[in-house]
């Protein structure tokens, strides 16, 4: 290697920077001076930065930065304001009643709006994204409401919840009929194929009808009614239709006769304000038309 | 016959020179004559259109905006005369884009750079603006003169500087003022603009058009066309050799004499060339170039050389176009002796015609079948489909109503699928359960919650057409939209 400054290439007539590959000379050509005043301006910028925002990483923090700048305030803000912007149509949703609701078409699609984000932060994980459901859950899309389908009835149970444990939730719930040994295993047996005859399901072979009836007569009517046609007071499932919360196979309805089922909806009031509650009662209804 | 001269000895671009040369000051100076009548012509018209187009008013009818031409971004919507378009039509404006680029290749082939020398903003405004310098600072040797004064400004220069910057940031600002006319009703803005109360969004519009404009035509000039412009390059690209093209016809020209030399030689019965070397035609070319030096990318073809170079040939009594427009063939062709030939006609021109024919047609039969009433269906994905109570089988569909048209219209739904389909939206008891029935407001969409239902004994298969008829009962306009319903 050469000096660079002595060594000036013979065609270009630029110095080089002494740097040599197989023969081949880099010349010396820096960059342009704007162009570096601008990067040591970006460098200065930086440690600007790194003092007036948080940044320098601690322990278990890191430094607050001069002005005590924090993005979460910042979200705070922009969530309270927005909160204030909604405020007076949210405030316009919690005084109308749900008749009212129904009629006025701008309401009725900020109730669907609203309740549809809220459905899908607290309700989907049981009743699914879209209120498909699951088995134990029930599907909001569809005709059947154990609790009763109407405007009102839909908001009660979202407001109190069913076996929640709140003052004014449903109660009533399917008896384990095998634990506590109220019915034996064949008669459980002979009233789950019993069940699925009102419904016209296919039964067992051999199965005794008239017995089925007479188990069912004494035991169950009391909750689902003469002929199982269901009881939306006491949440008890209409047991002649084509739904079915836990499964119509034989196997599903003897676990259910002999373990009973009492699955919970948990209470909303409280932890949701009256105007979301509402506009979430209103969304449910519109989506299988209610009833 | 005059000695054939070749090209190529006239031809004094210099290809090693640099791709950037610092601008040289050019004093175009005024003329008159046939080229320049139709720049004028042009000129009034297009600036008269931009100027004055958003204060026309259109009506249609109460609650609509009354302007002709809007474009109302708030509310997503375009006017254009009887014609509004939706976003969702914006394919239009593709169609627009697309006759616009072949129209530009169509004047292209005909008459080379028409677009760059007489319809161009740029042009428009930089004549505008050299117009103005001319009414207050004089023609070309005036102005020659006042900026090599070597004399201490005198008060009287500092003025005339003044009221010419002033005229053109007037225009500018008014370029700019023009431009968010726009998009919002014109006299409603103006008023606002005057009182302060404008969104603020105007006023940044209108200072960067005023800053564009200002800049762009009162300085930067023919910079813009020879630096800034792709133009120059793609349609070097598209030429062809029939295009006709601002030509000085070097073989009549060339030799340059004198007027008194020419009249003498003439007399002797020797052939002299008619160009006198009076640079008539370097002096009004607005981008400063010698015409003479044969096709240049600089050049915009304006046609004002032709104009100066006509007026010197009558003076003279010679004949008028020396230089004229003129194709490369007949370079060739006159070198040979043979007579000029030109076509317009010529596969080229016939296929871009075609092309614009046919997108226009496209356009215009679209535009004019269009429906004003539509309608779009999207399944519900979760669930697909539900079981009810009795076994019926479910779907559901997010239905979206569009009426475009400036009234209210009640429409019907019917769905036509699998057999003995109910439908039922969802928050409308209608008087006729089977058939729902639907105000939808002028102007709007509309989006409902449709609840199609197959009886249990149908006992469809996985998946049917199922197809959509919004009618308009009052005017049996229909609209439809195919999707499927599908058994769970």
């Amino acid at each position: 290697m050469t000096d660079h400054h002595s060594d000036i290439d013979s065609v270009t007539g630029k110095s080089t920077t002494g740097h040599e590959w197989d023969g081949i000379k880099e010349l010396n050509t820096p960059l342009p001076r704007w162009w570096v005043i601008s990067f040591y301006l970006t460098i200065v910028w930086a440690i600007g930065y790194w003092i007036v925002y948080p940044a320098w990483p601690l322990i278990s923090s890191n430094t607050t930065g001069l002005f005590g700048y924090s993005s979460r305030a910042d979200v705070a803000v922009e969530l309270a304001n927005l909160e204030k912007i909604r405020g007076d149509k949210m405030a316009v949703l919690g005084a109308a009643s749900l008749a009212d609701i129904e009629k006025d078409p701008a309401l009725l699609a900020l109730a669907r709006a609203k309740g549809k984000t809220v459905f899908g932060d607290n309700c989907a994980p049981c009743h699914g994204s879209g209120g498909a459901g699951a088995k134990g859950f029930p599907n909001l899309n569809d005709d059947d409401w154990l609790w009763g389908g109407t405007l009102d009835q839909i908001m009660q149970t979202i407001q109190f919840g069913a076996r929640s444990g709140h003052a004014k939730a449903h109660e009533g719930q399917m008896l384990a009929f095998g634990k506590d040994g109220v019915l034996k295993g064949d008669e459980i047996v002979t009233v789950a194929n019993y069940v699925r005859s009102l419904s016209g399901l296919s039964t067992r072979k051999g199965f005794d009808a008239a017995k089925g009836e007479k188990i069912f007569a004494e035991n169950c009517v009391a909750c689902h009614g003469d002929g199982g046609k269901g009881n939306p007071e006491m949440g008890a499932p209409n047991l002649t239709d084509k739904i079915w919360l836990y499964g119509s196979d034989e196997a599903s309805l003897i676990e259910t006769i002999s373990l009973g089922r009492a699955g919970v909806m948990p209470a909303w009031e409280g932890r949701l304000d009256p105007a979301t509650i509402k506009a979430m009662a209103v969304y449910v209804h519109s989506l299988g038309g209610g009833k | 016959m005059n000695k054939t001269v070749n090209p190529n000895e006239l031809t004094s671009d210099d290809d090693n020179g640099p791709l950037y040369v610092a601008q040289k000051k050019v004093y175009p100076q005024s003329i008159s004559g046939t080229f320049r009548r139709i720049k004028w012509g042009l000129m009034a018209f297009c600036l008269g259109v931009y100027y004055f187009l958003p204060f026309v008013r259109w009506n249609r009818g109460l609650g609509a905006p009354s302007q002709a031409v809007l474009i109302d971004l708030p509310n997503s919507r375009f006017y254009f005369f009887f014609i509004e378009l939706w976003p969702q039509e914006v394919y239009y404006f593709t169609g627009l884009l697309i006759v616009a680029a072949v129209a530009l290749f169509l004047m292209n082939s005909i008459g080379g750079r028409i677009w760059c020398g007489y319809l161009c903003p740029q042009t428009v405004w930089t004549d505008l603006f050299y117009a103005v310098e001319r009414l207050v600072e004089g023609d070309r040797r005036e102005r020659m003169r006042k900026d090599k004064s070597s004399d201490p400004m005198k008060l009287e220069r500092i003025s005339e500087i003044v009221l010419k910057h002033s005229i053109w940031l007037l225009i500018a600002w008014w370029t700019g003022g023009a431009w968010v006319l726009y998009f919002n009703d014109a006299p409603t803005l103006v008023k606002e603009l005057v009182t302060f109360q404008a969104p603020m969004i105007a006023y940044i519009w209108i200072a960067i058009l005023t800053a564009t404009t200002y800049l762009l035509a009162g300085f930067m000039r023919e910079q813009v066309c020879t630096y800034m412009c792709p133009w120059p390059r793609i349609q070097a690209a598209l030429t062809d050799e029939w295009a006709l093209n601002v030509t000085y016809r070097y073989d009549r020209g060339e030799k340059r004499t004198s007027v008194k030399k020419a009249a003498e030689l003439r007399a002797l019965g020797e052939q002299v060339g008619d160009c006198v070397d009076c640079y008539q035609c370097v002096a009004v070319c607005p981008t400063g170039i010698d015409i003479r030096n044969g096709p240049q990318l600089e050049c915009i073809q304006c046609g004002l050389c032709i104009d100066a170079c006509d007026n010197v040939m009558t003076k003279i009594g010679r004949p008028k176009r020396l230089i004229g427009y003129d194709n490369d063939i007949n370079i060739q062709r006159r070198q040979e002796g043979k007579a000029p030939v030109y076509r317009i006609v010529r596969a080229r021109t016939v296929a871009y015609s075609a092309i614009i024919a046919a997108v226009g047609g496209i356009m215009i039969y679209t535009l004019a079948t269009r429906s004003l009433l539509d309608v779009n269906v999207l399944h519900d994905r979760n669930p697909v489909a539900v079981r009810l109570s009795d076994g019926s089988i479910r779907n559901a569909y997010t239905v979206r109503l569009l009426n475009k048209s400036g009234y209210d219209r009640v429409v019907a739904i019917d769905a036509n699928g699998p057999a003995n389909l109910t439908t039922h939206v969802v928050g409308i008891d209608s008087v006729t359960p089977d058939r729902p029935m639907i105000v939808i407001p002028r102007d709007s969409t509309s989006e409902l919650r449709l609840l199609v239902t197959a009886p249990a004994e149908s006992n469809p298969e996985k998946s049917i057409p199922v197809r959509f008829h919004v009618t308009d009962i009052g005017l049996g306009e229909v609209a439809t939209a195919t999707d499927n319903f599908v058994a769970p």
